[in-house]
């Protein structure tokens, strides 16, 4: 009942955003979809497992990441709401952004909740379209370009998804079973076609990369958090990586445990490992600091599906991981607008004395790459240091060895960077603007609660996880 | 009857790799939405007569007529040459496309299935893949665009092989379609050939480290 009543609340909540030509209508609609979002969020958690309108459940992984992206869409929409007035937007660009925005979470949320392959892919196809907007807010050259090579690249990988899906299903017909809800796919695990099943997987998991940011498809994902605006950019650089994590995850739990699983966890890990070297490789020549997040992202990404390849124990760490990441990422894309407006440049070079000119910001960035480097105290560092205690007591050397060494240059070459921009001085003199120090509230509340759920998970959430975790045998 | 129309769509693959101008892109697009057509009236026969009517109205007007006349409206529009511009000669792109219907024939071999004709299998294997290599092997954006439709008429394919059992499927694969060729061609025709003009790959550079 209430999944549906905030289904047409969402759509009445897009449709009036995108028509709305005043700036107070905007506000209000926005601060109505929070209510919705809260209201679902709440639902979920007081009435845990249920399943509504057939096609979306209230189950443990699902009830994580939407209460991460709930949680994470409260900054977005404020940051959304500075950013289109900083300088003032046109009112049309503001409605397609704020519209789309709205979208975008709305459709990742249900993506989350979806126990049905054919409705997640739905949802994946409707994130692409939301995102494409936000991605063209600036109709410059190069936002068409990105916007191109994201809606080319995703619709691509949708069609792969698509094709993995019908694999699938010509699985489970063999198993006379005509529906493709997650619970059918574990039900018929240990019979499953092991020939469908694998090149299901592999399609899946290759179609979903384009979300995750994985190899092979995480090019146009980079172009595209560059080019969209900051505080889209957060949401694409963390929950939407999430519900790519989401898609692969609920398919290769209903195959762990088979022949095929291991397989498709050997899949998994070869990727995770090319991931990482390609964002170690560029992450030390990177010169532009929205497209070091990004591949930041993607090395974290890696992270989470190499935990995800390392047993239940790895799975809790990559999930602990997960909801970190999505904290301290969106929080590092929130903070880049304000080092926008000091010194008008994505790029390093043009960057430097950061400390001097906006004091509290660059202690908030530091505090944000500290948390985001995994140094303690920030939170990632547990689980990370969880992530290869799951590959040392499997035995696996070698992944290990690889990981910390890939690691490590990564954390030199994001140091490089970062502490240029905060400690060097500039190459060029900037002029020192006024920034509220309000306006970086929000990321240190994010920061500080990675640190706090990495020192003291709450219960709930262990909890939650661990549940999730039962589904891999 | 079935068999031919999966064996005519395999040779508008070979005439795809040798095709020297977009005006016979465009042809072939055609011929294959009609073909899908023909495979759809065929091979669904358990669907009800509304349900059946929707696919079969996508294939002719959608994919046979709406997408080729769009992609013939933005060469035109835009002034975008004739040539096909490949990267590589018709000769080895005839081996390669050679290559990968055989490699699908090989693989399908494998496959001891009673639920899905092999054919479909080959038809639709061979399509996605030599989309693919399209995509890859041409210098204009309209061509990438040609390659994603051969994309989605190898899934389109593959969706009707097991239409019958789960007809839900096939009605996403329309959803697909729609969707994102709508989508894709939307941007094209709106905004991409407006601002490049005549567009190949080199111009979309922009973005890199």
């Amino acid at each position: 009942m209430i999944t549906a009543i905030y289904i047409s609340a969402v759509v009445c909540i897009v449709i009036g955003l995108a028509f709305s030509r005043s700036r107070a209508l905007s506000t209000v609609l926005g601060v109505l979809f929070l209510a919705a979002q809260t209201m679902i969020t709440v639902h979920g958690f007081v009435h845990p497992g249920i399943t509504e309108l057939t096609y979306f459940s209230y189950d443990a992984l699902g009830l994580v990441l939407m209460l991460v992206l709930s949680i994470i869409s409260f900054p977005t929409l404020i940051h959304s709401h500075i950013y289109l007035t900083k300088p003032q937007a046109s009112t049309s660009s503001c409605a397609a952004y704020n519209a789309s925005c709205v979208l975008l979470i709305a459709a990742m949320t249900m993506g989350y909740l979806a126990n049905h392959a054919a409705v997640t892919w739905i949802f994946t196809e409707i994130t692409t379209l939301s995102a494409a907007v936000l991605i063209y807010h600036h109709r410059s050259k190069l936002a068409l370009e990105a916007t191109w090579k994201y809606v080319f690249v995703c619709a691509i990988s949708i069609c792969f998804v698509f094709v993995g899906i019908l694999f699938i299903s010509l699985a489970l017909l063999h198993d006379g079973c005509r529906d493709l809800f997650y619970t059918d796919l574990m039900a018929h695990k240990a019979t499953l076609n092991s020939f469908w099943t694998r090149l299901g997987f592999l399609f899946i998991f290759a179609g979903y990369t384009a979300k995750l940011g994985l190899f092979p498809m995480f090019t146009a994902g980079v172009d595209a958090k560059d080019k969209a605006p900051a505080p889209a950019g957060a949401l694409l650089a963390s929950a939407l990586m999430n519900l790519g994590f989401c898609g692969i995850f609920r398919v290769y739990a209903a195959i762990s445990g088979t022949p095929v699983g291991d397989w498709a966890r050997i899949v998994m890990l070869v990727s995770a490992l090319i991931t990482l070297f390609i964002a170690t490789v560029y992450m030390t020549r990177i010169s532009n600091v929205k497209r070091m997040l990004a591949y930041s992202g993607i090395e974290h990404m890696s992270v989470v599906t190499l935990g995800l390849c390392f047993g239940k124990a790895g799975f809790m760490a990559a999930m602990l991981h997960m909801v970190m990441h999505t904290f301290v990422k969106s929080g590092l894309f929130f903070h880049f607008t304000q080092l926008w407006r000091t010194y008008s440049s994505k790029m390093i070079d043009d960057m430097g004395d950061y400390l001097k000119l906006n004091p509290f910001g660059a202690l908030v960035l530091l505090f944000g790459f500290i948390s985001i480097a995994a140094i303690p105290p920030s939170g990632l560092f547990f689980s990370e240091l969880l992530v290869f205690k799951a590959m040392i007591v499997e035995g696996n050397w070698l992944v290990f060895a690889l990981t910390a060494f890939m690691l490590t240059v990564l954390l030199w070459a994001f140091a490089k960077s970062m502490f240029r921009i905060i400690f060097l001085p500039a190459s060029k003199p900037v002029e020192k603007i006024k920034i509220s120090a309000w306006e970086s509230l929000t990321q240190l509340i994010l920061f500080a609660l990675a640190a706090y759920i990495g020192f003291n998970p709450p219960a709930f959430l262990t909890e939650l996880i661990s549940q999730a975790a039962a589904l891999i045998s | 009857m079935l068999e031919t129309f999966i064996i005519i769509f395999l040779v508008t693959l070979f005439y795809l790799a040798i095709a020297n101008r977009m005006r016979n892109y465009i042809k072939i697009l055609v011929y294959q939405g009609i073909l899908l057509f023909l495979v759809a009236a065929f091979h669904l026969k358990e669907f009800n007569v509304f349900n059946l009517i929707i696919i079969l109205l996508e294939t002719i007007v959608f994919k046979a007529i709406a997408v080729p006349y769009c992609i013939e409206r933005i060469i035109r529009h835009n002034n975008i040459t004739r040539e096909t511009e490949p990267f590589l000669p018709n000769f080895v792109s005839l081996l390669i496309t050679a290559g990968i219907v055989v490699a699908s024939i090989l693989l399908s071999g494998s496959i001891d299935d009673l639920i899905l004709d092999k054919f479909f299998f080959v038809g639709a294997v061979s399509a996605i893949f030599t989309g693919l290599y399209l995509i890859v092997s041409r210098r204009k954006i309209l061509t990438h665009v040609v390659g994603y439709c051969v994309i989605e008429n190898g899934v389109f394919i593959l969706s009707l092989a097991v239409g019958n059992e789960m007809p839900a499927m096939v009605n996403l694969g329309v959803m697909l379609d729609i969707f994102a060729s709508v989508f894709i061609l939307g941007i094209f025709a709106n905004k991409i050939g407006d601002v490049f003009h005549d567009v190949d790959i080199d111009s979309l550079s922009g973005l890199k480290d």
